[in-house]
């Protein structure tokens, strides 16, 4: 597999490792992704700001003024011909959704029947497929979370919604997502998630990231309720959804 | 108490900006920042601040502001039509831009519609008493986050100042005003040129293109010749698997038309990005105007990251070279005694 070098002006460039979505190029994609950050926190490669992430490459942005292209891609040349270290600290993370209230779940009769399941069974698949964040964008803190069980995969919806509630867990494609902020959506809207995925008041005010395994757990309304009065409350424990692995 | 800077009358979009909230792209987080990162480094050293803290950027028109402060200083830098001082027991009168002023409490600087540019900036020494969020006081209004309340300044806000009083010293204005170039906007091909035609790529840096009447922070929608894509646009030639966006990104959607990604820009994208502008010609397209047209012309990476360090030399002689601001109606001897050198008229 070649990795490709592109471009992005004289402040980035973009390191591509396949132009497919798969599990094995995306791991290399988060390997390098962390590998520089490990460099960085030693203080090597001075004057690369930051990386981002996708399905199946990285950007590295760069200041010019501090280093260039010549110093850099060589530099990132010698790291993956050196080998990426498997992917080191990824996070299991926990997020509980209720499916139970039609204000929430307003497609999931229609998913069951396009998919020509039950409700349950849908649910049942979305609890049971096995997620990785993949990327954060198009929103602050929008994750595009993919593993969803094969039987459940739809195309987006044709109509998109102009305003999908906050908090929304959604289904399209093999992936699935919660919506951070009120906004337009084309994904199916299954159940709704008492957590918020971008809150200013935390230290780190978004919550997923990049590499993140994650699964869903149901609750109910009672427990809907009270989960959330604690988010907004801001004396949520978020620490309990998360065991490091 | 804190002094403070009370919004009379807010302007068009008036928003506290730094030079961008670095880091968090991984998390989905837009840079936002400065739209004319010059502007805003000028109005900061201007009033001895260090050029990256947070100012005040107005889009198309600014507001009128009251000071609550016993004194203030502050910069102008873009010129606004009017620019007034006014009061409280003195007539209005006009000032100029690209300088300091200094300021007393109960006055009211009275800012009209920028002129030449989309934006202008205000700087204020010792800076604005804000929160950052995420390291940063760049307002992000998409997400409501950052600089003052999230969004962009409303009648009746109350910016609050680091200093209630301004430390004494002398006015000091720009030398001369700073070049942004001029000519075709420079390019560097990539990173999705190869999802362009060799024809849809000769149009690009043929082709006059206009700036449409969308254009704001997050970016620029051009009027113009079309640009072929590789592969017809119904068997997927204007779509790539996301992926990042770096500042100056233009992507190129299935109609064909170029959209150039500014300050507010998402962090990921879906669209093929036929070239990138070169950093050191991002300022002066941030201020271009609805109307104004542009043309394109490639450079390699080497050339764009020699232009920019140019570029921030010029910034830094620029900042080294500034002058005392005569005061109004006051003589500035070094300048009368050239001026009579050169032609023998005073004004």
């Amino acid at each position: 597999m070649s990795v490709r070098y592109l471009s992005c002006g004289d402040t980035a460039f973009t390191v591509e490792f396949g132009n497919e979505i798969s599990p094995e190029i995306n791991a290399r994609v988060m390997a390098l992704h962390a590998a520089i950050g490990r460099a960085r926190a030693t203080g090597e490669l001075a004057g690369l700001v930051e990386t981002v992430p996708t399905m199946r490459s990285l950007m590295v942005a760069y200041d010019p003024v501090v280093t260039s292209r010549t110093i850099l891609e060589p530099a990132i040349e010698g790291m993956i011909a050196h080998g990426l270290p498997a992917e080191g600290a990824s996070r299991d993370v926990t997020i509980p959704c209720c499916y139970d209230d039609p204000e929430f779940a307003p497609d999931l009769a229609e998913v069951a029947e396009r998919t020509g399941k039950s409700p349950e069974q849908v649910i049942a698949g979305h609890l049971t497929s096995a997620f990785k964040v993949y990327v954060l964008g198009f929103m602050p803190g929008l994750a595009y979370i993919a593993g969803l069980a094969p039987s459940l995969v739809l195309p987006r919806r044709a109509q998109p919604r102009v305003r999908v509630p906050r908090s929304s867990v959604a289904i399209a494609m093999d992936m699935t997502t919660i919506y951070p902020f009120d906004s337009p959506g084309g994904w199916h809207l299954i159940g709704r998630t008492p957590l918020w995925m971008f809150d200013q008041r935390r230290q780190q005010p978004v919550f997923l990231a990049p590499g993140d395994r994650l699964s869903f757990r149901r609750i109910d309304r009672r427990t809907f309720d009270r989960i959330n009065g604690e988010v907004e409350a801001g004396t949520f424990d978020w620490a309990t959804l998360i065991r490091p692995s | 108490m804190m002094g403070a800077l009370k919004v009379l009358r807010a302007g068009l979009f008036d928003t506290v900006q730094d030079l961008g909230r670095i880091g968090f792209m991984a998390l989905g987080m837009p840079a936002a920042g400065a739209m004319d990162r010059i502007a805003l480094s000028l109005a900061n050293a201007l009033c001895g601040n260090s050029v990256g803290m947070a100012g005040l950027e107005m889009s198309v028109m600014g507001p009128d502001l009251l000071v609550e402060a016993d004194s203030v200083r502050v910069a102008l830098v873009g010129p606004l039509t009017p620019a007034l001082i006014e009061g409280p027991d003195a007539a209005s009168k006009p000032i100029d831009s690209d300088r300091t002023h200094l300021l007393k409490r109960g006055q009211v600087l009275r800012l009209g519609m920028v002129e030449g540019s989309s934006t202008a900036y205000l700087a204020v020494a010792g800076g604005f008493a804000l929160q950052p969020f995420m390291g940063s006081l760049s307002t992000y209004a998409r997400a409501g986050v950052g600089g003052f309340h999230g969004r962009k300044l409303a009648a009746g806000d109350a910016l609050s100042v680091a200093r209630n009083q301004a430390t004494p010293g002398e006015e000091r204005k720009l030398g001369q005003s700073f070049d942004y170039g001029s000519g075709p906007i420079r390019i560097v091909w990539g990173p999705q040129d190869d999802y362009f035609s060799d024809r849809g790529r000769e149009t690009f840096i043929t082709s006059e293109y206009r700036v449409s009447k969308e254009a704001d922070r997050m970016g620029i929608r051009f009027e113009g010749p079309t640009i072929e894509h590789a592969v017809s646009v119904d068997k997927g030639g204007a779509d790539i698997i996301s992926d990042g966006i770096g500042p100056g990104a233009i992507q190129v959607p299935g109609a064909g038309l170029p959209i150039v990604l500014l300050a507010d820009r998402q962090t990921v994208g879906g669209y093929p990005k036929i070239a990138t502008v070169a950093s050191t010609d991002l300022p002066r397209l941030g201020r271009l105007l609805p109307g104004q047209t542009a043309r394109f012309i490639p450079v390699s990476v080497e050339e764009a990251e020699a232009l920019r360090r140019e570029q921030e030399a010029r910034l830094r002689r620029a900042i080294a070279g500034f002058e005392p601001a005569r005061p109004p109606g006051g003589i500035d001897l070094v300048r009368l005694y050239e001026e009579n050198l050169i032609d023998g008229v005073v004004y």
